[in-house]
């Protein structure tokens, strides 16, 4: 059973120009076992929220705490995060040139896990989880992201999310630019890891037809860098019919 | 990282003005000129007259003895006539210091491949230097349908300016693998001259690791229509380090092939490297094919990389014609993506640092020497190897 609880969380982007703030007070927590809706209209901050989780370096936490068990995850480094148990799965995955995805994969589960998962289990591992996802044997000789088709590099975040197996998932607009099919794979993805590890998911999305394939235990809008207004999965049934005007016009 | 890959306006002949080992053919540098201008020649001074210095010699790995010999030098002093593989490779210096060197080393590292021996273990060359200060002459010749792997490791204590002669014969296939790896002191200026024979393959690899100034002149001509040649380099340079790659492809045969690939990081703020890529397609060099590419890596702000290619086409009739540079960041989005999958940021580094040399090294066939390389470029970022193998 784990926890990630986020208490009046404010922080700002980090440019040139000087420091924008974005996020304005989040109260949320997450729960293994359970899924955490998060919708709301762009630029609302949303994935601000998801960056700030994972500790990249262009934001900046000004007040409030995230923990994760009681740990301060704000301490912790990145890979500190990803190692307590966190997992991003980003709406933008970054290519990586020259470094092959089976590399990769090994790489972050030998650290994920403390040690290197023993060769012939994980090369099953592997393949069981690709087919899962429906992927090509192929695909783990291609470089990290290189050439990937927006559904390729959803399902291979995916793909990651089931091999490192965290306590804690956040997928940040996973289901966007996605067609129908690779929405129902990649959703029979989640719902697995979630099935088979009991982890919690904080689901980032725009849209509500994700939704109708994961099914979130509590809503939650987002609108002008805080939640301001959370509801059972009917929530997201009148966000459908309504749109986002009625919170956007609130700001 | 912004990509250019377009065909400039034609320079002025590409080809030297002045073949001649005599040094008095060759001006002086002074810096102004085309070929000398990105170089700190102040540095260099003394390497543009004949001194007082010890000659390079080489001991070999088990194994190579038959291939790899010394020959001593007759009448260094004068420009004496061509050896044999200078006269098969129609080689002659082209710029004053490796004249200077022509003229002035006492001997000679000589390895030959005999015509249609197949070398299966790698011949490793260890130069060793004679003084603080050397001169050198290498001349690498490998004889028709042969094939072998030759690595050339230089002695990085001590000074040297040297030429390296290759001729590589109809159909044989020959890679050379020059390594400049070992302490950060001392200067080196090269020039190496490959000939590709008929139908023949050449792949040179230059590694550029050590040394606090060195500037390498390789260059590539064919001897044959069919011949493909190729120059990669993977070079990094860090704490003022400069080095300089000019390179030349003289297209000056019909159906032959030429890739050239370097790719260089850079690290702190005195660190300065020049890549020059020029390619001469003759208007004879009918239905070749060409690309040259130069990549660097920038892995903080203050180096200094310039990047100069030059593609010159005597003739329109090609299969191919490109060329590609690039310098960019070290990219902070990689970083993050690759520490939020829990991987440290000392790994991650040297992941995204060893992709980005990978596809030259890709090229090294032997994987013994494939590693052997790619430990020593991640020994020199400093990172302790990598526990996960690809």
């Amino acid at each position: 059973m784990s926890t990630l609880e986020i208490k009046d969380l404010h922080a700002s982007v980090v440019t040139d120009a000087g420091e924008t703030p974005i996020l304005k007070g989040v109260d949320l927590t997450v729960e293994s076992g359970k899924i955490q809706a998060v919708m709301g209209p762009n630029g609302s901050g949303k994935s601000t929220l998801a960056y700030v989780i994972a500790g990249h370096p262009k934001y900046q936490v000004t007040s409030g705490s995230i923990t994760l068990d009681g740990q301060d995850v704000l301490e912790m480094s990145v890979d500190e995060r990803a190692r307590a148990g966190l997992f991003l799965a980003m709406q933008y995955p970054v290519e990586i040139p020259g470094v092959s995805v089976s590399n990769f994969l090994r790489t972050s589960a030998t650290a994920v896990r403390g040690e290197a998962p023993k060769l012939r289990t994980w090369i099953k591992e592997v393949k069981d989880s690709m087919a899962d996802l429906q992927m090509d044997a192929a695909f783990a000789e291609r470089n990290v992201n290189e050439g990937f088709s927006g559904g390729e590099k959803k399902r291979h975040e995916i793909l990651q999310l089931s091999l490192l197996k965290p306590k804690i998932a956040i997928l940040d607009e996973t289901d966007s630019g996605l067609d129908v099919d690779a929405l129902r794979v990649v959703s029979e993805g989640v719902n697995k890891v979630k099935a088979d590890t009991d982890s919690g998911i904080l689901l980032i999305t725009h849209y509500t037809r994700i939704l109708r394939y994961i099914k979130p235990d509590v809503v939650n809008v987002f609108a002008g860098g805080r939640i301001v207004e959370t509801g059972g999965p009917e929530l997201a049934e009148a966000l459908e019919s309504e749109g986002y005007e009625r919170y956007t016009a609130k700001v | 990282m912004s990509t250019t890959t377009a065909l400039t306006d034609p320079p002025s002949d590409l080809a030297p003005r002045i073949r001649s080992n005599d040094p008095d053919a060759h001006e002086v540098p002074n810096g102004r000129e085309e070929e000398w201008r990105f170089t700190p020649i102040a540095r260099i001074a003394d390497f543009f007259e004949a001194q007082a210095w010890a000659s390079i010699g080489a001991e070999c790995g088990e194994g190579a003895e038959e291939f790899v010999s010394i020959r001593e030098v007759d009448d260094p002093s004068g420009a004496s006539a061509a050896s044999a593989v200078e006269q098969a490779a129609g080689w002659q210096a082209t710029d004053r210091p490796s004249a200077v060197a022509r003229s002035n080393a006492a001997q000679v590292v000589a390895v030959s491949i005999p015509a249609e021996r197949e070398v299966a273990d790698v011949i490793v060359v260890d130069l060793q230097a004679g003084g603080e200060a050397n001169y050198a002459r290498i001349e690498i010749e490998a004889g028709p349908f042969s094939k072998a792997t030759v690595v050339l490791r230089h002695d990085m204590t001590a000074d040297a300016n040297g030429v390296i002669v290759t001729n590589v014969s109809d159909q044989a296939n020959l890679t050379v693998l020059n390594m400049y790896d070992g302490p950060r002191m001392s200067r080196h200026a090269w020039q190496w001259a490959a000939t590709v024979g008929r139908d023949a393959t050449f792949l040179g690899l230059t590694i550029t690791l050590g040394g606090s100034f060195v500037r390498l002149v390789p260059s590539v001509r064919y001897a044959g229509p069919g011949g493909s040649g190729e120059m990669l380099g993977a070079f990094l340079a860090t704490d003022g380090q400069f080095q300089e790659f000019r390179l030349l492809v003289d297209h000056n045969e019909p159906h032959c092939t030429s890739n050239v690939v370097f790719k260089g990081a850079l690290a702190g703020s005195d660190t300065h490297t020049v890549w020059i890529g020029d390619v001469l397609v003759r208007r004879e060099a009918v239905g070749i094919e060409t690309y040259e590419m130069n990549r660097n890596l920038l892995l903080e702000d203050g180096p200094r990389a310039d990047s100069v290619p030059n593609l010159e086409l005597e003739t329109g009739d090609v299969v191919g014609a490109g060329h590609a540079s690039a310098t960019g960041r070290f990219d902070d989005e990689q970083l993050f993506y690759l520490q939020s999958r829990g991987i440290p940021e000392a790994l991650a580094r040297q992941l995204v640092v060893r992709g980005f040399f990978v596809d030259v090294l890709d090229k090294v066939a032997d994987e013994t020497l494939r590693a052997d390389v790619l430990r020593r470029i991640e020994e020199r970022i400093g990172m302790e190897a990598l526990e996960v193998s690809a």
